[in-house]
This record gives structure tokens, sequence and C-alpha cells, in this order.
């Protein structure tokens, strides 16, 4: 098991809602980046977890840019730190709306031109910053504020559209397996080019569980086979553990829908549009890791 | 070096002096010669910029805004609905105290689809934070460009600089062109809040009210001690390469009864009205205004004034003549002319001298008009 540095990054200042993933994420994200890092955050919870003017909770320089914008801004700062003869790591920490909605245009162009530049999606399934409204990653029958009904849409798959793009590094990683996720932010940035982490960030505000059970959650997502560990390094696909035995006696789906009010409601056909997602994702993931 | 060249040539060529870092862009007619000249300049190995071809006009401003956070020196260029398109990221590098210089080739803003001149792209840009300055001929955008990378990085200004010239009539028309090296006339840039990973800080982060209007202040007081630094640099640019520039351009003004004001190319055709208009015995005079951003404040003080928009700011009028009643004594004829390419010639400015009713707006090629 790697070795986690007993440095902190993230000063215990946060404004983080109680039992907050992203916060927890960021911690080893940047325990495994080291202090030669540049954080690129577009609007997103980070943008308020990190404190307000004058004071910051964040101990490596966090440069705030515009909701669409941040895989851009990461492009020229990149370009920039490598013509000035410097090996700073820029990393995005982008939420889901600023990755697979307003964000994925210049990500795409991000990615196509090769950018030296790790890009970390924390996913919880929704605008969280603004109070839960649906994004283009919000599960279909997940009731958010603007989806009363629960989402009539399945999610995109982000994890799918980077891929199209040939990255040398594309992971999944989750809050509950802070050590899985420090492994794979590690290799991410010992690799050229443009790297891909999405991460489940589960969100006790927005998805309606007791701030307690956040870690409880990402292991029910991973458990039930709604979220798949995996990394693909040039292209050769590896299930992480975690996942490897979760896909072989997956728990039922209902035993992580049931404890979320966000799924208060969700119908029987959602249910099994779900199941059938899980199950072609496994299907996939299974014959490529083959 | 002598030579003939487009004004988009005039532009990439100092540019290419000015040593920049990073350039990232995105092509739009009529900027871009200036793109693929830069980009011909990199592969060629006579221009050490990382050219960045970015896939939309607000990536290009935000890889820029990325590239000179790290204290190096950027470039890019745009034109009409690229602006626009830009227009988040346009507010972002002034709120960010980003010295970035873009070349803005003004054409007007659709639909319909037109890709002739017009000042409307930028002009909708005015309260962005940027400068703003708009040339007539190739040397003057080429002199620009190499004035406008040390007033914006200047210690006192370090606000983005916007270098404005017309689509086509300026940026696609042969001119005579002299390069000059630059030397040391724009010293290295040293940007203060550059980020230090040994002094790690939080840029742009939540600022409530208790502090944000006092970061705005911060830019104005800027814009206004930018004043000064335009004088400075444009008296250094004449002391070292023999030419003169100011806030504005005066054409025989100084017994002018009437003067014409207009930016760009307008500016210079309304020089050649002048002499016909003093053949015929009207003493008139014309001023060419650059600086738009911070407003050069002609003084037209005891004149009549006929001002030529080639914009409109619909429900107001003219952008120009709205700016100048606002800023100096005076009750101008308002001519809405050369939208979208329209042509106008100095015939055309020498009839509106002699139709000017002072207050009044007229909107060249357009039979009635109304009240205003």
């Amino acid at each position: 098991m790697a070795e986690i540095p007993k440095e902190e990054y993230i000063l215990p200042t946060t404004s983080a809602c109680a039992g907050c993933s992203s916060s927890l994420c960021l911690r080893y994200i940047l325990k495994a980046s080291g202090p030669d890092t540049v954080l690129v955050i577009p609007a997103c919870c980070t943008s308020v977890i990190q404190g307000m003017y004058p004071r910051t909770a964040v101990n490596v320089p966090v440069y705030n840019i515009a909701f669409a914008a941040a895989a851009a801004c990461a492009s020229g700062m990149s370009a920039a730190f490598r013509a000035l003869g410097k090996k700073t790591n820029v990393i995005v920490y982008a939420g889901d709306g600023g990755t697979v909605d307003i964000g994925l245009q210049s990500l795409s162009g991000a990615f196509e031109r090769e950018t030296d530049f790790l890009y970390l999606c924390y996913d919880n399934e929704a605008y969280g910053n603004t109070g839960m409204q649906r994004s283009g990653a919000t599960p279909v029958g997940a009731r958010t504020t603007t989806t009363p009904a629960g989402k009539a849409h399945s999610r995109k798959d982000i994890e799918q559209i980077v891929e199209a793009h040939r990255p040398p590094y594309l992971a999944t990683a989750c809050s509950a397996y802070p050590t899985d996720l420090f492994s794979k932010v590690k290799k991410a940035l010992t690799l050229p080019g443009s790297t891909f982490i999405h991460i489940l960030a589960p969100c006790p505000t927005g998805w309606k569980f007791p701030p307690g059970k956040t870690i409880e959650m990402g292991k029910l997502a991973v458990k039930t086979g709604m979220w798949v560990l995996y990394e693909r390094e040039y292209g050769k696909l590896a299930i992480s553990a975690p996942s490897k035995a979760a896909m072989a006696t997956p728990l039922p789906l209902a035993d992580y829908l049931s404890p979320q009010g966000r799924f208060k409601g969700i119908t029987p056909d959602q249910v099994q549009e779900l199941e059938r997602e899980i199950a072609a994702r496994r299907e996939r993931l299974l014959r490529e890791a083959a | 070096m002598h030579t003939i060249a487009t004004g988009n040539r005039g532009v990439a060529e100092a540019v290419r002096e000015a040593k920049p870092g990073v350039v990232a862009a995105y092509p739009i007619t009529p900027q871009t010669e200036i793109v693929e000249l830069i980009a011909q300049y990199v592969a060629q190995g006579t221009m050490q910029a990382t050219y960045i071809p970015v896939e939309s006009e607000h990536s290009a401003m935000a890889a820029c805004i990325g590239a000179s956070a790290t204290g190096i020196r950027t470039f890019t260029a745009t034109s009409s609905q690229g602006l626009l398109y830009m227009h988040e990221m346009l507010h972002w590098a002034a709120g960010a105290r980003l010295p970035i210089v873009m070349a803005n080739v003004n054409r007007a803003v659709a639909p319909p689809w037109n890709v002739w001149a017009d000042h409307t792209d930028a002009l909708s840009q005015r309260d962005t934070g940027w400068l703003q300055v708009y040339v007539a001929t190739a040397q003057e955008a080429y002199d620009t460009m190499l004035m406008a990378f040390r007033i914006a990085e200047h210690e006192d200004v370090l606000l983005p600089v916007m270098v404005n010239l017309d689509g086509f009539i300026l940026s696609h028309t042969m001119q005579p062109l002299e390069t000059t090296p630059a030397g040391d006339f724009i010293p290295p840039l040293s940007l203060p809040h550059a980020i230090d990973i040994k002094d790690p800080a939080a840029y742009s982060p939540l600022t409530g009210p208790e502090y944000y209007f006092g970061f705005r202040w911060e830019i104005e007081r800027s814009m206004r001690d930018a004043r000064q630094v335009i004088r400075e640099v444009e008296e250094a640019f004449a002391g070292k390469f023999g030419r003169r520039y100011g806030p504005v351009e005066e054409y025989r003004t100084e017994d002018a009864e009437v003067v014409i004001v207009a930016m760009g190319t307008l500016g210079r055709e309304a020089q050649v009205a002048v002499d016909r208009l003093r053949q015929e015995g009207i003493p008139a005079g014309a001023v060419r205004l650059r600086w738009f951003r911070p407003f050069a404040r002609p003084d037209l003080a005891g004149r009549e004034v006929v001002v030529i928009d080639r914009d409109y700011s619909f429900g107001f009028g003219g952008v120009l003549a709205h700016s100048l009643r606002a800023t100096t004594p005076c009750n101008p004829y308002s001519v809405i002319a050369g939208l979208g390419g329209q042509e106008v010639t100095y015939a055309d400015i020498a009839q509106f001298v002699r139709q000017r009713k002072p207050g009044e707006e007229f909107w060249f090629g357009v039979e009635s008009h109304g009240d205003v």
C-alpha cells in the first residue's frame, strides 16, 4: 500500500458542508501531488470550500477561473510553466457541471492538444454549489431542485467521452477509497500529456443522507456496481481491487438507492434503467479488462 | 527595414518583436492572417513562443489568462463574434490584473452576417476594464502593438490592452511599413502577483461586499494612471523610433471652427475631407481619437463638432458622439456611417460637415430618420 505523506495542504478551516467528500478528496490529491502544484478551479463547490478572501484553506496556489474555462486556463498555464522550464503540476479540480456540461468544450480541446495536465472531476451528480440543480451527470430518477419529479434522462458517460481522446491515463476513483485515489493521482502525474480521473463524491446535503454516512455511501456505490473503480493506462484497462470483488458478487442496487432521499419516488422503470446501465458498463469493462 | 505590408502583417511583425512566451488564438475573418503569420514564425523558429491553437475564443482568452498568471508575456488576436464570445474572459483578464495584449480586427456583429469594418464589436466591450486604442495605418498598428505591451505591463497599469484596427480597410490593405528591432523598448515582464509555489495564494477567490469594491476601484485607479503611462511610453517611442503618437491625432485644428471627430481609418479619411473643405473656405479640422479607454477627452470647447460613429448603441445613439457629449462641452452633429463596411469617402465626410445641424443625428444612407 502506498505511503501517504503526513504533510497537509488543506488547512482545517474549509467552509465545506458537514460530511463533504470533496474536501476529503482534495486532501489526498494534494498529498499525492506535493507542493509544486497549482490547482485550477472553475465555479464549483470548491470555489466556496477554499474559503473567502483574504483567507484561504488551501496551501498550494489556487487559480480560480470562470465556469467553462478550467481546461483552457490550464492549457495556457501548463504551456507557460513548461516554457519557463518549470515542472509544476497543473491540476484542474472541477465539479461535474463544470466538466460534463459547461466545461466540456474546453476539456475536449485541451485533451485533443495533449495539454500536459491532470484533470480531476469530482462528481456529486448535480450543481451542488448552487443548491443541487440537475447536471448532465445526475442519474436517472434522482430528484434535484430542477427535477422535482426525478430526472427523466440517463447521465452522460463522461469517461467514454474522454476515452475518445485517447489520453495516456484515465481512471475512476471514489472518496470512500482515498488510498486508491492517492495512488491514481500519483500515477497520473508521472505520465506526460492529458490525464483524467473521475471521482465519485457523495454529497450528504444534496443526496439527502446523514453526513456521517459519506464513506458508507461511496462504498455502497462501488459494492452495488453503480460506480466502478478502474484505470486505463495507454488504453489498457485494469479493474481496481474494490470493484473486482464487487463485480463478482454485487450488492442489490436498492442498498444504495434507499438510504438516499434523492431517490425517493424513483419509478420501477427508472430502477430498471439504472440496472441496465450497470449491467452494460460491467459487461463492457470486464470484456475490455479480459 | 522598409517594406510594404497589410495591417495584419504589421501586427504580427510587432508581436514577433515583442517576444511573447505564449500565444493562444482561434481564427476568424478578417484576423486570420495575424494568427497564420504567428503560427508560421513559431514553426520556422523565428519566434520562440508556444502557440496554442485553442478550440474557441473563450478558451483563447482563458489560456492567455492561465499563461499570463505565471508571469509570462501573452498575446491573442480576434474579431467581431470572437470578441463577443470572449466577453466573460475579457472581464476576467482585467479583474485578474493580467497585462494580456490583444489585436482586435474590427468587424460588424451578426446577424446578418457581415465581415466588414465596424466598431460595435470593440465598443460593446468598453466596460470590461481593457485599455482600448484604435489605429489607422499599418505603421501605426505596428508601433502601437509595441507600445501596448509596455503600457499593459507597466507597474502602474497591469491591465490588458486591446489594439483595434479596421477590418479589410486596414487589416488587408498593403501599405508602407518600417519595422525596427524593438531592442530594450519593452522591458522584461515582472508581474508582481505571478503564481509562486513558494508563496501560495488563492487568486480571484470568493470576495465579500467589504472587499470587492476595493478591487474595482484599483482597476479604475490604474485606468487613470494609465493616461500618464501612455504619455510616457508614446514619448519614449518617439525618442527611440522617431514616430510620435498621442491620445488623439489632430489635423489642422489650430484655427478650425468645425472639427470632425472619428476613430480608426475614418479618422484618416476625415483629414482629406478637411483639405477639401478648406479649399471651399470652410475652416475645418480633424481629431482622430486613438485611446478610447482610458477615454482621450479631446478639448473641443468653442468649436462646432461633427462626430462619425462606425457603431451604434440602440436606443441611445453613437457611442463616440455620446462619449464626447459627456466629457467635453459640445453639441455634436452625430453621423452614423461606415457600419458593416459601408463605403464612406472623403467627399461624403465633407458633405457631412456642409450639412451639419448641431445636436442632430444623421444615419448615412438612410432615407428618413424621424425624431431622435
